[in-house]
């Protein structure tokens, strides 16, 4: 059996998720699209059952490509059950996805979710109700703690297996009116066998001038465009709005009346929690905090890594030399057996203890909720750089990895501003370049020196940003952004989620380090690589870096912390400060930092903007690159 | 007397007449809880001309200057 869960964003779709799914949870792409979801297979009662975490949409009119694929996801038509997760305590607006997700008329199951905070906000539902008036049944949950979520897996199957549909609420005469003459037309014209959905449900799109929909049918028939555009004004006319203004507000009026009759209103009870707003979104003491809080996180990131570095370098570094003495050290399968074991400690003993620190500590802001305030703190800068506060979510997650934060860009909503931020967000140090900065530049300069270059980084963005939003010159049409409360984030959703985004590295990049290290040790054995550095002679002499950091560069595209341990590699020793000056290293940094994005990213680039704006990024980062390097090797 | 919700100082409550934007910010404020009709309170107001924070159905909503602009209240 396949089951959906959809949602509004912070619903607690995705915990419901990790309840079930835990570490098993898979990410999977739409088909031809950068667009993730997740899924897991699990059983219950004896049946397999299948589950996908859609996107969180707020509406089934869909403006972002997560959220239209989710919808098309579900219009496919082969989902069995939907599991419609709803934040309790936002019962009113919830319900607005609720009766369009009873419109498409499948199985349905809803999931009162977080009824706690609900209960807390001082808000009691009667569920019975609630369940009597929409005719699906209705399990109340607190996801975090897992209550409640067995209850609502058999509901769940149960209504597959009877395929029981829900009831649909009828709108006010007049607009109901209306919508019935549109449909039965969509009926004679059999149009609706081209997308599989209830009459209804594409009479409304029509009426709410659904550009999908629209597009789709336009071509078809002048006629039947006619008669919506007919329909379309009877609506305006009689209500003097627009007609999506007045099937929104049908929605709207339905679901707070139905609020109203299930919601019965205590006291609510504050708590600590509501009080940290007058801190954290502060016009003064928000930023301070927002400065303490990532200094904090990159402080203890540093401390733990290097911490967990030191001891585990030492240990695969003596290693080497012991292997050398049972076999010759100018034998070929020497050279395999050193380079085999140096990509083992790069992942290891390198990126491991930088990586793991910080996409738990990212895992843990996100959940927290802290991520949507930061875009609020830093809009009107944003706007500075030509792009709006939603923005700098993208630009958080490039500190963990460019590609999901390329991927993320697609919340913004005009295409110039999702071109500027992914070419912003490759400058951006991700978790790869981060554990350069630290056990380059923190490790054998000093902490400050690190702090340096992250607040460079950052200059030298808004002048990229500037320049770009100059080239592009158009508005963006601004932030409209959901604050949600703040949530404890539960250890076991934040491992989970860590862990997911762990794997990628663990699977797709540590074996690629591996290899990329026997690979050197192979040139290096058959002196090839001299034709490689020599190569690139040229522009190691420009920067003032040893001949041999010229090889580094090559693997630094496939991965960009394959720079650092290609580097240890190529140089012969660990102890980096013994054989490169202070301003080398500083120099190696800036470059790599800045450099031609890594292959991942390269791919996921030109999928997004297309070809030419990749090809442009390349250019115009190695042109940064190389400049930026040639200052520091003067000035640092 | 109607004024833009921009120009509405912090801790004030309004009703919202109308959306003077195009259909996609309909929709999307829509989404959020923000019709004609609805009554919304003025939270915070950020530095720099930057976005104003609104509480509509207990929900708590950022939305940019330009934005605000688009929406046309009334004071209560």
């Amino acid at each position: 059996m396949k089951i959906a869960l959809m949602g509004q964003p912070n619903s607690g779709k995705s915990t419901v998720f990790n309840d079930v799914a835990g570490y098993k949870a898979m990410t999977s792409n739409f088909p031809g699209k950068t667009v993730k979801y997740t899924l897991t297979k699990f059983n219950l009662l004896g049946q397999t059952i299948e589950l996908v975490d859609l996107p969180g949409t707020y509406s089934l009119t869909s403006f972002d490509l997560a959220e239209l694929e989710a919808r098309k996801y579900l219009l496919k038509g082969n989902v069995d059950v939907v599991i419609n997760v709803i934040d309790a305590s936002l019962l009113s607006r919830s319900l607005e996805l609720t009766l369009q997700l009873l419109e498409l008329k499948l199985p349905m199951v809803i999931c009162l979710n977080m009824i706690d905070e609900a209960e807390r906000k001082g808000i009691k539902i009667d569920v019975e109700k609630l369940s009597k008036i929409l005719g699906v049944p209705v399990v109340p949950t607190i996801a975090l703690k897992g209550k409640g979520v067995k209850k609502l897996f058999s509901m769940a199957c149960k209504i597959g297996e009877e395929k029981r549909i829900g009831k649909t609420l009828n709108f006010s005469k007049d607009v109901e009116d209306v919508v019935t003459q549109l449909s039965t037309q969509i009926k004679k014209k059999q149009i609706d066998q081209e997308f599989n959905v209830p009459e209804r449900f594409l009479a409304l799109k029509y009426l709410e001038n659904d550009s999908y929909f629209m597009e789709n049918y336009e071509k078809k028939s002048n006629n039947l465009f006619k008669k919506i555009v007919h329909f379309q004004n009877i609506l305006k006319e009689t209500h003097g709005r627009q007609s999506d203004v007045v099937i929104s507000s049908e929605r709207h009026h339905l679901s707070m009346n139905m609020y109203e009759s299930v919601v019965s209103l205590t006291r609510p009870h504050t708590s600590l929690i509501d009080y940290l707003d007058n801190i954290l979104m502060h016009p003064f003491l928000g930023y301070i905090s927002l400065g303490l809080i990532f200094y904090l996180f990159f402080n203890l990131i540093f401390g733990v890594g290097k911490m967990v570095e030191e001891p585990l370098l030492d240990y695969f570094y003596r290693l080497i030399p012991l292997i050398g003495k049972s076999i010759n050290p100018n034998t070929l399968s020497f050279s395999i057996i050193s380079g085999i074991i140096q990509g083992l400690a790069g992942g290891i003993a390198i990126v491991l203890p930088y990586l793991f620190p910080f996409l738990f500590g990212l895992a843990i802001l996100e959940d927290l909720g802290y991520l949507p305030r930061i875009a609020f703190l830093l809009d009107a800068f944003l706007h500075k750089i030509g792009l709006h506060g939603k923005a700098v979510i993208p630009f958080i997650l490039g500190y963990g990895c460019t590609v999901p934060a390329i991927m993320e860009t697609r919340i913004l909503e005009s295409e110039r501003d999702r071109f500027i931020a992914s070419v912003l967000a490759t400058m951006i140090p991700c978790a790869a370049r981060m554990t350069i900065i630290f056990a380059l530049v923190a490790f054998y300069i000093s902490p400050q020196a690190a702090l340096t270059v992250y607040i460079l980084n950052i200059i030298v963005i808004i002048i990229s940003g500037k320049i770009l939003s100059r080239l592009l010159p158009e508005i963006t049409p601004g932030m409209i952004l959901e604050i949600p409360v703040y949530h404890t984030p539960s250890i076991k959703v934040v491992l989970a989620k860590t862990w997911l985004r762990m794997k990628e590295f663990i699977f797709i990049a540590w074996p690629l380090l591996i290899v990329g290290s026997t690979v050197l040790s192979l040139l290096q054995y058959y002196k090839m690589d001299m034709f490689i550095n020599n190569f690139f002679s040229p522009l190691t002499s420009l920067l003032g870096l040893p001949l041999v950091v010229g090889t580094t560069l090559i693997f630094g595209i496939l991965r960009k912390e394959l720079s650092m341990l290609m580097l240890i590699q190529a140089i012969g020793t660990s102890n980096i400060a013994a054989v490169m000056s202070t301003t080398q290293i500083m120099t190696f940094t800036i470059f790599i930092i800045f450099y031609v994005p890594c292959v991942a990213t390269i791919a996921v680039l030109w999928k997004e903007i297309g070809s030419k704006r990749t090809l442009f990024t390349i250019v115009f980062t190695s042109i940064l690159a190389i400049i930026l390097a040639t200052i520091t090797r003067f000035v640092y | 007397m109607t004024i833009t919700l921009d120009s509405i100082g912090e801790n004030r409550k309004v009703k919202v007449v109308s959306i003077s934007g195009g259909w996609g910010i309909r929709q999307r404020l829509g989404c959020l809880g923000i019709h004609p009709g609805d009554i919304i309170t003025v939270r915070r107001s950020a530095i720099m001309r930057g976005p104003i924070l609104i509480s509509v159905h207990g929900n708590q909503v950022a939305l940019g200057r330009g934005v605000a602009r688009k929406v046309v209240v009334e004071a209560e």
